[in-house]
């Protein structure tokens, strides 16, 4: 099937069997890889990326329900010479080890940001009507569709932690 | 997986006609393509609904009514959720994760499989994939399975945590088939395994849930309690939705639905019954007394009776500090 | 340089004896520092690319067909049926694919017994195909038909219990001492079976040209996994490459060749053309190997001032038959505390559950939480307070063998730890009620035995003064590029930009690869050791011994010569260090220590248990990296907290299977479940015994004890003491006490 997916910014049509979904389009069919494939069943969250703006899980859904959907992955945001404010504080908090579940957090964080920005609550905000203080139990909860087993855990946090400080959110 | 006929649907109706010839409805996809990559699920078509522009959230008769292709994420923050059905906000809150609540839709949550590991397992017995031949969880590892409602032919649970908030606030489903649409309360919407535990729902073919709807906003404190097995990320082991009315330190009046017990979301009459006139811990007891008369365990699970009493004890507890 | 010229020198040293610390009198001030990753900008970008991220032309794609029988013969396959799917280019069912991993440092090929199957689960055919979708489809549509035999599964009931020699011993007379003891306990553990869930699943994608074999792998120990993958095609090592510069994740699960990377090298050599194979996640479940469960029988006695008199501790682990491999479950009580009569057994019971191997920290991770949790009951009887009776039965020399402890910092790591924490607060049993949640405190020793294994490394100083650091050691996510590039700027003189560090390439020098917490220390020894010869060469040019010479940022200053690295004639030179173990690791007992200290509160209604804060205080020596250190704490403190409250594989009684092969019900701990820890690593200790460099290795002691920190703070929160681990709400909720 045609289908025409506007992968951070550019355009790409790909004729593909139905079956493919978003994330394998991006690793076997665009060479995109630094997108990751860790469970494959929406179960670790390594495969995270933007689509229309909010984070998914890219290994469960078919690319050819996208047509025209934008999608952002961890590519677009720095390079290895300029890194963007998150992917900077990962790396001086050593907020990843093995690094293979990295790309994942920082696209997850990345949108986690900017629903706390949005006024979103969590399971554990104490008001669901007032806009939440991202402590550092609340990004805990936001981001634990995004598995670590190197458990680099609390640096992710710390990393997350300064870039929610320099964008002035609060944190109690 | 196996290959499958893929078609978009401009409407409703054109999606209904495609579920008549057999095909199977995908909108986020997010436990339907779950269960296609395991081929626990083989559908041969899919028609894909998310173009059908049901994805408003309006208010209706006092209440409201949402697209089937609402996400979780959407429905649960939005401000009258937030407000007024906060019980429906905190249960979609705390399944799964932020990226599958930005995908997971309405109608998709309704819908969703159980979590039983044999009926994962494509080399394992079960009735509800494959009528016949047998339950491999009567007699293995049954965690996770139900204690209440469940047959000798089937004992998994209903995974939803959704489902149960809109249980408790009666919601109902609207449905647009090929005779028209038609409302089904959601107390209807989901049938008991008996010797049919493929058969989950109400649905037919040419069925395609449009909407769901939610009466005005009931009176009371609203509460959902979830005990699983880590901190967040988890299946439910038992959860409870709650919509209780205290007056001067006792209950009024309450609707309790629970997760994780049953085949279905689970909610009875003759439980909220016992509730009125007692504190809350007392009405607490009577009601998981009412509530587990006859549950069963099956082994593994055997802890979800003593469980599912503590946890409704957690949340009365919970719900009348709150409300003080 | 090519592969077979030879190093311009080669510096050896077998480790008999304690070496001089070289690195104390060097000037860059970049070891031990907290130097962010070198590769971190490649992995943060997504540009690091992973084994199965190599897109070679024409590249097929293959999948694994698992047996769903747990014992018997396949007798018939029906690939003609598969290859008439769309796609399909081929099935292969038979030899050399391998029934599991290659347990650690095997050096040779697993078992192949097809058409045999020995678990359910284990890998019987690759289906291959143009694409993943294709095969896929094919390997899950295919039609086996089997001759299936009874197997057992249990290991409490397997009519087959081996008893290795070598692990059992009695010393004195243990059960007069019981009975003479002023207090004994007699209490039994259980552990559940765990796996290594590394977040890259295994994969591998290979590739062959004239006759020489490519693998892109995600593996430990290059050259270990050469001869295995070698021996598992039937072929020359010198035919094979392994590539592995980046691994996502190990823990154990990649030490050995696995049944994927056999497969895809056997299927490229066959169809001519590069094959693809990366395990679904449910297939790493079932195919690698996993942490054996375990019960553990502990007896401990002691005299009226806490002294202890008796010790024994006897566990029941399982493996398939014919693996070598057990669970060491009571490797670390052995020489932690006394007890001058002494039982140890170990029983392997023979099953036909998924085989089990090295998970991260084989022995410790599951055999302290018995017996650190048995000390507490101890501490509980007697009424001691358990850091003191923990510090009371420390010896002077090791219980079984009187040798002498190289470097011991586990009273410190207690007391400071307690100190730091603040120990002082802790209350009796279920005493403290916060809100809904009963609070309590626990406290465990860590323990990890250390070794050091042979490695090579070749250094060489390039003509612009830069360094090249070459090895075959992989960076698993320990932190290798970083420490390695520490280790050679120290000596060299060098800031961290001028050290380049190759690795996970098998064709360089062999070195230890990575695996029981010995990498850094094996392999940064031979670093430093081809450092060292390279600043012997320097000195010769500057006509001064090498204590007088110091390299400092791409400067050599010797007698009264300053002089920059890139102007020494002869460069570039070419040094190689190759260090083995010796005489040390003999006369020494040679271990990391440290303590743990967790929070807890427990529902008083649930019983699900949170960890509030956690401590983890370590010596391990000379810290090469304190920001990578760090982060190897904090994910074994983590995986301790999965060990105590969330992790079971859960096999099926009838047939073994695992039932909950995903990361969906296979609970490893997410975000939610981990506060901020503390993770201290003591500032000046060195452990001049283990290694040139007087480091040893965090990433396992990290786990040891950590988990038995938990079920302590659980019993003083609460009252209830779990012997079953994990500490699932059902261990707990029926035993909670009532609210005062």
């Amino acid at each position: 099937m045609d289908v025409t997916l506007s992968i951070n910014g550019t355009d790409h049509r790909l004729d593909l069997d139905p079956r493919v979904t978003v994330l394998d389009a991006l690793r076997h069919h665009l060479g995109l890889t630094g997108t990751k494939k860790g469970c494959d069943h929406g179960q670790c969250g390594a495969c995270t990326v933007l689509l229309n703006g909010r984070r998914v899980n890219s290994c469960l859904t078919l690319a050819v329900m996208h047509d025209g959907d934008e999608i952002t992955t961890i590519e677009s945001l720095g390079s290895p010479d300029a890194l963007n404010p998150l992917q900077d504080a990962f790396v001086r908090n050593d907020g990843f080890q093995c690094g293979y579940c990295t790309p994942g957090q920082i696209m997850s964080a990345t949108a986690m940001l900017q629903e706390a920005e949005d006024g979103w609550p969590s399971y554990i905000s104490r008001s669901l009507e007032t806009d939440p203080d991202l402590t550092d139990e609340e990004i805990a909860e936001r981001m634990s569709g995004n598995l670590c087993r190197c458990s680099a855990y609390p640096r992710i946090r710390q990393a997350i932690a300064e870039v929610r400080d320099a964008r002035g959110m609060a944190a109690e | 997986m196996k290959p499958f006929d893929y078609a978009r649907a401009g409407d409703v109706a054109e999606a209904s006609r495609h579920t008549a010839k057999g095909a199977t409805v995908i909108a986020g996809g997010t436990n339907l393509l779950d269960l296609m990559k395991l081929q626990v699920m083989t559908p041969s078509a899919l028609v894909d609904i998310t173009r059908t522009g049901l994805d408003g959230i309006e208010e209706s008769n006092g209440g409201l009514r949402i697209g089937t292709l609402v996400t979780n994420s959407d429905l649960a923050v939005h401000p009258i959720v937030r407000k007024s059905y906060p019980v429906l906000s905190r249960a979609l809150l705390s399944g799964a994760t932020g990226q599958l609540r930005n995908k997971a839709t309405t109608g998709g949550n309704l819908l969703q499989r159980t979590r039983c590991p044999y009926f994962y397992d494509t080399a394992a017995a079960c009735n509800k994939r494959e009528p016949g031949t047998g339950c491999a969880a009567l007699e293995g590892r049954n965690r996770v399975c139900g204690i209440l409602g469940t047959s000798p032919h089937c004992i998994a649970t209903h995974p939803s945590d959704m489902a149960v908030a809109m249980m408790a606030l009666g919601a109902q489903v609207e449905i647009e088939g090929l005779n028209g649409t038609r409302a089904v309360p959601l107390d209807d919407f989901y049938r008991l395994p008996g010797d049919t535990p493929h058969i989950e729902t109400c649905l037919e073919e040419g069925d395609v849930i449009t909407h769901v709807t939610l009466p005005a906003p009931p009176e009371g404190t609203q509460g959902y309690v979830k005990v699983r097995d880590r901190a967040s990320y988890a299946f439910a082991l038992v959860s409870v939705a709650a919509i209780v009315r205290f007056d001067g330190g006792r209950v009024v009046s309450g609707r309790l639905a629970f997760g994780g017990l049953a085949p279905r979301p689970w909610r009875t009459d003759a439980v909220d019954a016992v509730l009125e006139g007692k504190s809350p811990l007392d009405a607490a007891e009577a009601a998981a007394d009412a509530l587990l008369s006859e549950a069963e365990g099956h082994g593994d699970n055997d802890f979800k009776i003593l469980l599912a009493r503590r946890t409704l004890r957690r949340a009365m507890r919970e719900l009348s500090e709150s409300q003080a | 340089m090519s592969l077979d010229q030879s190093p311009d020198q080669t510096t050896e040293l077998t480790m008999d004896k304690a070496q001089p610390r070289l690195l104390d009198a060097m000037s860059q001030g970049l070891l031990g520092t907290r130097l962010s990753r070198p590769e971190g900008a490649l992995k943060v970008t997504g540009r690091a690319a992973y084994a199965a991220e190599h897109l070679p032309d024409n590249l097929a794609t293959g999948v694994l067909v698992r047996a769903t029988i747990t014992k018997g013969k396949v007798s018939h396959i029906d690939s003609d049926g598969a290859k008439a799917m769309k796609g399909v280019l081929a099935v292969f069912n038979g030899d050399p694919l391998v029934r599991n991993p290659a347990q650690g440092q095997a050096g040779e090929a697993p078992a192949q017994v097809l058409p045999e199957v020995h678990y359910f689960g284990q890998p019987i055919a690759l289906v291959v195909a143009s694409t993943f979708e294709q095969a896929r489809a094919a390997a899950q549509s295919m039609t086996v038909t089997y001759e299936e035999e009874d197997a057992e599964v249990e290991p409490a009931t397997a009519s087959t219990v081996d008893k290795p020699k070598k692990s059992q011993s009695d010393t004195g007379d243990l059960e007069g001492a019981l009975r003479d003891a002023a207090t004994a306990i007699d209490v039994t553990y259980a552990t559940a079976p765990h796996t290594s869930a590394a977040m890259e699943p295994h994969a591998s994608v290979a590739e062959w040209k004239d006759g020489r074999l490519t693998l892109h792998g995600s593996y430990q120990m290059l050259k270990h996994n050469l001869a295995e993958l070698a021996d598992a095609l039937d072929m020359s090592e010198d035919n094979v490459r392994i590539l592995a510069p980046y691994v996502g994740g190990g823990f154990g699960s990649k030490l050995g060749i696995a049944p994927e990377a056999v497969a895809a090298a056997h299927a490229a050599r066959e169809l001519k053309r590069p094959v693809r194979v990366v395990m679904g996640r449910d297939q790493v479940f079932q195919m690698t190997l996993r942490r054996s469960e375990t019960t553990q029988r502990i007896r401990l006695g002691c005299d009226a001032s806490g002294r202890m008199t008796a010790l024994a501790h006897e566990d029941r682990v399982s493996n398939l038959p014919g693996e070598a491999f057990s669970e060491p479950v009571a490797q670390g009580t052995h020489f932690l505390y006394g007890g001058e009569n002494r039982r140890f057994t170990h029983e392997v019971a023979r099953i036909h559950r998924p085989g089990t191997g090295s998970v991260r920290a084989p022995g410790e991770a599951v055999g302290m939480i018995a017996l650190e949790c048995a000390m507490d009951e101890l501490a509980e009887a007697t009424g001691i307070d358990p850091i003191e009776l923990r510090v009371m039965n420390m010896r002077e020399t090791t219980p079984a063998d009187g040798l002498p402890y190289s470097e011991r910092g586990l009273e410190r790591c207690l007391r400071e730890g307690a100190a730091r924490f603040g120990w002082d607060g802790r209350r009796p049993a279920a005493q403290r009620l916060d809100g809904d949640w009963w609070i309590g405190m626990g406290v465990a020793s860590a323990v990890r035995t250390n070794q050091m294994e042979e490695s090579v490394a070749r250094v060489t100083l390039q003509s612009d003064g830069t360094a090249l650091v070459e090895t075959d050691m992989t960076d698993i996510g320990t932190g290798s590029y970083a420490i390695l590039t520490q280790i050679a700027g120290e000596m060299l003189g060098l800031p961290a930009k001028k050290v380049r560090v190759r690795i996970g390439d098998s064709d360089l020098p062999k070195s230890s690869g990575s695996g029981g917490s010995f990498g850094a220390q094996s392999c940064g020894s031979a670093v430093f050791l081809a450092c060292k010869g390279l600043r012997e060469w320097i000195a010769d040019k500057l006509d001064v011994s090498p204590a007088d010479l110091t390299l400092r940022d791409g400067v050599a200053t010797g007698g009264n010569v300053q002089m920059s690295l890139a102007d020494f004639a002869g460069l570039p030179q070419t040094s190689e260090g190759h260090v083995k173990p010796g005489d040390t690791a003999d006369d020494f007992a040679i271990a990391g220590y440290g303590a743990h200290f967790a929070e807890v509160g427990v529902h008083a209604d649930t019983g699900e248990v949170r960890v509030r804060r956690m401590l983890g205080i370590f010596s391990i020596g000379r810290v090469l990296n304190r920001l990578t250190a760090e982060s190897q704490c904090h994910g074994a403190m983590i995986w301790g907290i999965g060990s105590a409250l969330t992790e079971e594989l859960m096999h099926d009684p009838r047939d073994g299977r695992i039932v909950n092969h995903n990361l969906a019900e296979y609970h490893v701990p997410v975000h939610l479940d981990v506060p901020q820890l503390d993770a201290i690593l003591l500032e000046d200790t060195r452990d001049d015994q283990a290694n040139p460099i007087q480091a040893k290795g965090i990433g396992e002691l990290g786990i040891s004890g950590a988990a038995a920190s938990i079920g302590n703070a659980v019993f003083n929160a609460c009252g209830v003491r779990v012997r079953d681990f994990p500490m699932t709400p059902d261990k707990i909720i029926a035993g909670l006490p009532d609210r005062p």
